[in-house]
């Protein structure tokens, strides 16, 4: 009884240090060096933006580059729990850094904020209650895209995607959702850049539409090449293919493609029109999808650090999965694995004087959450 | 499987393996001359494609930019060698190649820094976009063979030069020995300085040649880089012919491999294994090639001597 005793004073005490040291301190592991730098950089203007507008001096962010390498990623985390002492993470682009160091991360009592990798894994059977997506899943844009593909009546689609996990997570998201036959069924290099062979394959195939999933550079090489192939299938894509820092670099070779997404700069509502023009205002491009998802994930982490302590774990994870904030996306609710239960549109690109962007054309799905809810046992 | 899709992969590989060679000389000319690893071949690459989509951007002109490419890399190729490749010629392999890839570092995050992190648009011109209908109705992008035309230029070229000229006999000859030429009177580091420029320059237009029809981005260089070194393995160390043959070969095996692999398996495996399989199998077959050609040939096709 004693012992017991001793216990529950000295983590008062700890408790009351850990209050002391008020505010909230937040690491950010995210990619800003090398080829995938863009989403990283996006990420962090985006939640940094946030983080300014709320005016809040007690938010303190620690940013460091985890060069896109797991073993970075998690040495990182382990610096940034241990030595510095975050309450939140946050920040990963790539779901397999998000599988290297979430898992660790939060069994260690830190909360997770994904602002962009959603695998499948940490939304079904390896769900956790510290952590939360507040981006997609990862299936979700591409179940967006075969729904499109129904309404729009095609019925003879090929479809392609790297060979490597989110490349099947996409095509399966795909096909969980599309009900015609597929002419064809691809998987490519990861990081291959000359797509003449698939090209050929899709003239050859007799689709009557395309539908592909190459991040990055890939799917910039692709769209160049499909322009110039002759072949004029329409296409559709997930918005990773189609986003503003890339559609500079595709060019008109993009233009009038559909593709899916949770966020456009065009939503009309409030916090978007907002969020828009002050990301102008500060780094004078226009937003992308990750900024945007970088907003968001700040603006959740703010709105539980207005409404909890952040040292009671319990009740900051309650104010988190209320979500209550202005979304840039509208509608925004927490699923029961934490993932977002949101809207899905189709956007189209178009060129606005001599910049390429999307507008939106459609709604894909409706308060959409992901498969894998049921697998999750929280 | 038709005849006209087999004509038009087996274009696509030949397109692909002439942009290989073009980067295979260069680093085949440097290995097989000065006996040096330079893992910064694909950064040349990388500065001849973001060179080409500076100029383009500013002047509209895809021709300056094809001679800003093969003026930039060719630059900086000079400079490389001038302060840091020197030192290295008599060291072992190992420092070379530790120096080399502190370079692609250096010019990875100095592009970043200078270009930002985001890709950069680089288009074919419009005298080049489009289609051209073949014979037997085959339908092929005219930029693809407008690069089959220039990458066989550009290797009949070099031949003429390595076997024609003063400078080539001076080139085979440092590859031979390099002291005895320097006896007789060569400036033999002015002639490394030259043949690593000329490599570099190679490089820099291959970079902005594909650079139109790819993504300009960091890091760009590096997985060509990697088939570059299976070419000139495969070509024999050294050699420009071989560097061609193997370019070509590789360019065919991969292309092929990856266009038909797949429905070959599906022949007699259930469509989604069968799939799977063959993109496995397809993304290995260069590399099954060379040691193929390594088993039998373990100097390379054309690595003589």
């Amino acid at each position: 009884m004693k012992l017991r005793s001793i216990l529950a004073a000295a983590s008062l005490a700890a408790m009351a240090t850990g209050a002391q040291a008020e505010g909230v301190k937040v690491g950010m592991i995210t990619t800003l060096s090398g080829g995938g730098a863009g989403l990283g950089v996006d990420v962090r203007d985006g939640f940094m933006l946030a983080v300014a507008q709320s005016g809040r001096d007690d938010i303190e962010v620690v940013i460091e580059d985890d060069q896109r390498k797991p073993d970075v990623a998690v040495q990182l985390a382990d610096k940034m729990i241990q030595s510095e002492k975050v309450d939140v993470l946050t920040g990963i682009i790539w779901s397999n850094l998000a599988m290297a160091v979430v898992p660790g991360a939060v069994a260690q009592g830190v909360f997770y904020l994904s602002p962009n990798a959603g695998p499948s894994p940490l939304a079904g059977a390896g769900c956790h209650e510290n952590y939360f997506n507040v981006a997609w899943q990862n299936d979700n844009l591409h179940e967006a895209a075969g729904a499109y593909a129904n309404t729009a009546g095609y019925s003879n689609i090929f479809i392609l995607a790297p060979n490597y996990p989110a490349g099947t997570d996409a095509l399966n998201g795909f096909k969980r959702m599309y009900e015609g036959e597929l002419s064809g069924e691809t998987y490519t290099k990861l990081g291959q850049t000359d797509y003449a062979a698939e090209i050929a394959q899709i003239r050859a195939s007799g689709a009557d539409s395309v539908f592909f999933f190459l991040p990055g550079g890939m799917g910039i090489s692709f769209l160049k090449q499909y322009a110039d192939s002759g072949v004029d299938l329409p296409i559709i894509g997930p918005a990773f293919s189609f986003d503003q820092g890339i559609l500079q670099a595709v060019g008109a070779a993009a233009l009038g493609v559909k593709n899916t997404s949770q966020w456009s700069k065009d939503l009309d509502n409030e916090a978007n029109v907002a969020f828009v023009e002050s990301f102008q205002a500060e780094y004078g491009r226009l937003p992308s999808l990750y900024a945007s998802q970088g907003f968001d994930t700040a603006n959740l982490m703010i709105s539980a650090v207005e409404a909890a302590d952040v040292n009671d774990k319990d009740a900051f994870r309650a104010a988190l999965e209320a979500a209550d904030f202005a979304s840039t996306r509208g509608d925004f609710a927490f699923s029961t694995n934490h993932h977002p239960v949101q809207d899905y549109y189709v956007r189209e690109v178009i060129q606005e004087g001599d910049v390429f962007t999307n507008k939106i054309v459609g709604t894909a799905l409706t308060d959409h959450a992901d498969a894998y809810v049921s697998e999750c046992a929280m | 499987m038709s005849l006209i899709l087999f004509i038009e992969q087996a274009l696509n590989g030949l397109q692909y393996g002439v942009m290989l060679f073009l980067m295979a000389a260069g680093l085949t000319l440097v290995f097989g001359v000065m006996g040096l690893i330079n893992l910064a071949h694909g950064s040349l690459y990388m500065i001849g494609a973001f060179a080409a989509a500076a100029v383009a951007g500013a002047t509209g002109s895809f021709l300056l930019a094809l001679v800003a490419s093969l003026v930039c890399a060719a630059f900086a190729g000079v400079l490389v060698e001038f302060f840091v490749i020197r030192r290295l010629y008599d060291r072992d392999h190992l420092d070379q190649v530790l120096a080399t890839f502190a370079l692609i570092l250096i010019f990875s995050e100095g592009t970043r820094w200078i270009f930002g992190s985001f890709p950069l648009f680089l288009d074919k011109p419009d005298w080049l976009s489009g289609t051209v209908m073949l014979p037997f109705g085959i339908e092929y992008s005219l930029y693809r063979l407008w690069i089959i035309l220039v990458g066989l230029l550009v290797a009949a070229g070099l031949f003429w030069m390595i076997g024609r000229t003063r400078i080539g006999i001076r080139i085979r000859a440092g590859e031979n020995d390099r002291e005895m030429i320097a006896a007789l009177g060569v400036n033999i580091s002015l002639l490394y300085t030259f043949v690593f420029a000329l490599g570099a320059a190679l490089a820099g237009l291959a970079g902005a040649l594909i650079g139109a029809i790819q993504s300009v981005q960091v890091g760009m260089g590096e997985p060509v880089l990697i088939l570059a070194f299976v070419v000139i393995v495969i070509g024999g160390i050294g050699s420009i012919k071989g560097a061609l043959v193997g370019a070509i070969l590789v360019g065919l095996t991969d292309t092929l491999g990856r266009s038909f692999l797949p429905s070959f398996f599906g022949l007699f495996l259930e469509p989604s294994s069968a799939m799977s399989i063959g993109a496995s199998l397809s993304s290995m077959s260069i590399y099954l090639l060379m040691i193929g050609v390594l088993l039998f040939r373990p100097k390379g096709l054309f690595g003589g001597i």
